[in-house]
């Protein structure tokens, strides 16, 4: 659904700048391959790399790993895989609810979706492509952290 | 040649060990591949919109204006601006890189930058949906207010620890790029 809002504001604007300018929006199209061959070889290197991980993590394996372990043990486990793994939402939801039907923790379940949006180790070379080591570590490192925070609230007030 | 396989050795060595994967281990071998090609399919169909969309912020959003929303004194719209804007983004986090990139080169300011890049991850609207349908409306919810202090919070935090020459040689080298 949200896709097709996303062409049809870029199919609009592309129109609107065609009938403005051609020569810009030839060179909008120019920057907009630029910039993606600009991220292609990391892009398929991390695409590759998912699918590895997600093989051998398959949902099974994942909701094992999870669903195992209780209090801090469980929660770093969780927030291992949900840094490493570079799961889609439609996927990474659905497991997380049947997770905790069968009865793992509200504190674990929110560090690893919590890890898993706003860490990302996999996609670290783009990042770093873009902003630097240094900053980009420190982002990772901060969102780490601030992971296990919002466990920490939502185990309380959840759990 | 020599340069193209260089920038794509890391995705040659990934194909490789995909490949002695296949050898050791046929069923979790093939999936990989299968879970790569849905990968890229999924992201074929979301990708192209995004850098169009990139491509004509970059040449029709005039500099003056980005400084004037986005700049060094937007203050509280700056950051406003940089959470909508992450916030009912559409897309992995890996494409709000490039995007970054050009707010930069337009002359946005750098923790308007972080929150962007923070609201992308983690405060998505579309996500927030999926994730009350799933996980329940308590659960999401403090999860999302959390996540706007904790974006802020992240953002300043890392451009308390940089120096300004730190960011004035990003800025710089972001500004040669493309």
């Amino acid at each position: 659904m949200y896709d097709y809002v996303l062409y049809l504001l870029a199919g609009i604007f592309l129109v609107i700048s065609f009938k403005r300018d051609k020569k810009k929006t030839k060179m909008a199209l120019k920057k907009a391959w630029k910039s993606f061959e600009n991220i292609l070889p990391q892009f398929l290197t991390i695409l590759a790399f998912s699918g590895m991980v997600l093989a051998l993590l398959s949902p099974d394996v994942i909701s094992r790993l999870l669903g195992q372990k209780a209090g801090w043990q469980g929660m770093i486990i969780a927030s291992i895989i949900g840094s490493i793994t570079l799961i889609p939402a439609f996927i990474a939801f659905p497991i997380a609810a049947m997770l905790l039907k069968n009865g793992a923790g509200f504190a674990q379940i929110a560090v690893f979706v919590s890890t898993l949006m706003m860490v990302g180790i996999v996609t670290l070379p783009l990042e770093i492509k873009c902003f630097g080591k240094k900053i980009s570590i420190m982002r990772n490192m901060f969102a780490y952290l601030f992971s296990f925070m919002v466990a920490l609230v939502i185990g309380v007030v959840l759990g | 040649m020599k340069i193209i396989f260089k920038r794509y050795l890391g995705f040659i060595i990934i194909l490789v060990l995909n490949i002695i994967l296949f050898i050791i281990d046929r069923k979790n071998g093939l999936s990989s591949i299968t879970i790569f090609g849905s990968i890229i399919f999924q992201m074929a169909k979301i990708l192209p919109p995004i850098f169009v969309l990139l491509g004509l912020m970059d040449v029709w959003i005039p500099r003056e204006t980005m400084e004037k929303f986005m700049g060094e004194k937007s203050g509280l719209l700056g950051i406003l601006i940089a959470f909508f804007f992450g916030s009912f983004a559409a897309g992995p986090l890996y494409a709000a890189f490039p995007i970054a990139i050009i707010l930069m080169k337009k002359g946005a300011k750098f923790l308007n930058i972080l929150i962007f890049i923070g609201a992308w991850s983690t405060t998505k609207v579309p996500m927030f949906l999926f994730e009350t349908a799933s996980l329940g409306w308590r659960f999401s919810v403090i999860r999302l207010i959390m996540s706007i202090f904790g974006v802020i919070t992240i953002g300043y935090a890392i451009e308390l620890l940089i120096s300004k020459k730190e960011k004035e040689d990003l800025y710089n080298k972001v500004r040669l790029m493309q």
